[in-house]
């Protein structure tokens, strides 16, 4: 068996789903929530809600600082052209450069480790059900012990109206 | 192999007609669209065909002459680049203070945004003359190792623009990808194809969906100083010269709030075309143009505000080189276009908004036309009477624009057109996924019981 899941129509029923799932053992790592939308206002959404994407935008931003700051000096002292009376490496024109390419830096690395972590691009899962653009909630397990495949349905059956498939 | 174990339990039916109404438009094409796309497509090609000519037969054919070389190429530039503060800095202000009015209007705003800045980024280029010397801008080095010189304005506008271009495009396209797969799972034969390339596998997990908001709650953090640099550093281009009327410290902030000035109005006028064309009456309420027109009006005050201010000073200090500028558009040759602009900028959109004489969007729609009629004019008053007045007379000049001139500037408003249409017909113009939100009932809200709250679901639009 590659997965089991069930397909609700509210979340309420879906967060029964979760817990009861629990409640047999299954780890939070290995319960599958998929939906047409974010739900915030519900504890489910939020099992995977730590991420380092803060600490690693400003890590970019940082980067583009540097960069911006070596790029702009290491130019400028390669062919000392005196300008309008400015000095060879011009702190104040620079700070222009070197501030876009902090706010690039911040914005490229947020946006890669937005792809890296959530797994995009990828091929669509076995366990994925294209009711879910319909308003379907799914909760699911992908490739659940075969021994405890029982108490997993009666746990998604129990927690409300939902169909409940099998993906062999 | 899927299959199901209890086929018993009801299938609860949920239809979506909210995003049945929103990818319709992709599915159905109607004549007028095709003809509509067409018409425009023939004038941006006559654009095209015009900037060939003028690389042809040099920049001669426009009507530069001495003392003003930047005109209505730069006209042009400085007022798309003020377009494009519609978007992205309004959606990602709206996004931080989690306005929830903001979900049908975010993504019409960042598509300005974007093909705005492509069609800004481009009149440098035609202004040029020689175009495919363009890569010297770029921080290249030629084959003596020079660099471009990183202290000059036209240098800060390439990493402004490409900065804000890049970041805007990101800001547009993460928030599509869940519409993406939306159509894709609706979709058959090519279209599933092309959106399944297009949704990247998105399945809609807690950690995707979870990841996509805090991408875009940072990415909204850091693009909204991002976009005010880029229309103040296109300010610089012109206060970093010692040019009358120019060289203002005022120029900056000036500049930013003309910017988002005229980007509402464009904003505005097209979200009543999708409306209208698209049927979208149920999504585009009265009541968002209602909110875009107050905020139009505040920055109408606003441009009034800073207009006083330079006025003002200039007029105060009474410096001869300053005072002809000064003079050239109070009540010199200037002066029609001059009064033209300050009533369109603030007599009309203060007595459309404030009273509303026309309702609410037809209001709207009407002090938005006079704004961008008025800024466009702005623009033009900021660039060429201070080239044709300069510090002595005897390099005083006059400038009128030529006809290649005027159909590469009709042209751009036909590719914006164009570029909109298209992309309203490849992607949905209101993010499904977002209103979706925006409808959720909240669980403390109004219902007792776990049933309530899943008949509240069910009878979501």
């Amino acid at each position: 068996m590659k997965g089991l899941y069930a397909l609700y129509s509210d979340p309420d029923t879906v967060q029964r789903a979760v817990d009861g799932l629990r409640s047999v053992g299954v780890a939070d790592r290995d319960i599958v929530v998929m939906s047409s939308e974010p739900f915030e206002e519900y504890e489910f959404s939020h099992r995977d809600s730590a991420t380092w994407l803060h600490w690693i935008a400003g890590g970019g931003g940082a980067v583009g600082m540097l960069t911006g700051y070596l790029f702009t000096s290491y130019t400028q002292l390669a062919w000392p052209l005196k300008t309008s009376g400015m000095p060879i490496v011009s702190p104040w024109p620079n700070l222009i450069v070197i501030f876009e390419l902090t706010m690039l830096g911040a914005i490229l690395a947020t946006v890669v480790t937005l792809f890296i972590t959530a797994k995009l691009p990828s091929r669509l899962p076995h366990l994925y059900d294209p009711e879910i653009t319909n308003g379907y909630i799914l909760v699911g397990v992908q490739q659940p012990a075969v021994d405890s495949t029982a108490r997993m349905k009666l746990a998604l059956e129990s927690a409300g109206q939902g169909r409940v498939k099998v993906v062999e | 192999m899927t299959t199901t174990l209890e086929p018993t339990v009801v299938n609860r039916g949920l239809n979506n007609p909210m995003a049945d109404d929103l990818v319709r438009p992709l599915f159905h094409t109607s004549v007028w669209y095709y003809g509509m796309a067409l018409l425009l497509a023939s004038v941006v090609a006559c654009g095209l065909a015009t900037w060939g000519y003028q690389m042809w037969f040099g920049i001669g054919v426009a009507g530069y002459s001495w003392p003003v070389f930047w005109a209505f190429h730069e006209t042009n530039f400085v007022f798309w680049i003020g377009i494009s503060h519609a978007g992205t800095l309004i959606s990602a202000i709206l996004r931080l203070v989690n306005a929830r009015w903001r979900r049908p209007v975010t993504r019409c705003a960042e598509v300005i945004t974007v093909f705005a800045l492509m069609i800004g980024a481009i009149l440098p280029i035609i202004h040029l003359g020689r175009p495919w010397l363009f890569f010297w801008v770029a921080p290249y080095p030629s084959s003596r190792e020079i660099w471009p010189n990183f202290r000059s304005p036209l240098v800060w506008d390439f990493f402004a623009i490409n900065t804000y271009l890049t970041s805007s495009v990101l800001f547009l396209i993460l928030p599509m990808i869940p519409d993406f797969a939306l159509i894709r799972d609706r979709a058959t034969g090519w279209r599933r194809r092309l959106y399944g390339v297009l949704a990247l596998g998105w399945q809609g997990t807690t950690k995707q969906w979870h990841r996509l908001e805090s991408g875009m709650q940072i990415m909204a953090i850091a693009i909204i100083p991002v976009a005010v640099s880029v229309h103040t550093i296109v300010s610089f281009d012109f206060s970093m010269a010692t040019v009358p009327m120019w060289h203002s410290t005022i120029f900056g902030p000036y500049f930013v709030s003309g910017a988002i000035f005229s980007g509402i109005a464009a904003l505005i006028i097209a979200m009543a075309v999708v409306r209208k064309t698209l049927h979208l009456e149920a999504y585009l309420h009265p009541v968002h143009f209602g909110n875009l027109g107050k905020l139009l009006l505040l920055m109408s005050l606003l441009w009034a505000y800073f207009v006083f201010n330079e006025r003002l000073t200039v007029w105060y200090g009474n410096e001869p080189s300053e005072m002809a500028v000064f003079w050239a558009t109070q009540r010199g040759a200037y002066a029609p276009l001059y009064w033209t602009m300050v009533i369109c900028n603030f007599a009309v959109p203060f007595a459309a908004l404030s009273l509303r004489p026309f309702g609410t969007i037809p209001s709207a729609l009407v002090a938005s036309f006079t704004v961008l009629i008025g800024m466009w004019l702005e623009r033009f008053l900021i660039v060429v009477p201070s080239l044709a007045n300069r510090q002595l007379p005897y390099s005083w000049g006059s400038y009128r624009p030529q006809p290649p001139e005027i159909m590469i500037m009709i042209a751009t408003f036909a590719a914006m057109g164009l570029l909109y249409m298209l992309f309203a017909k490849l992607v949905p113009i209101i993010s499904i996924w977002e209103l979706k939100v925006g409808n959720q009932p909240h669980p403390a809200e109004a219902v007792d019981t776990e049933d309530e709250m899943a008949a509240l679901w069910r009878a979501r639009p």
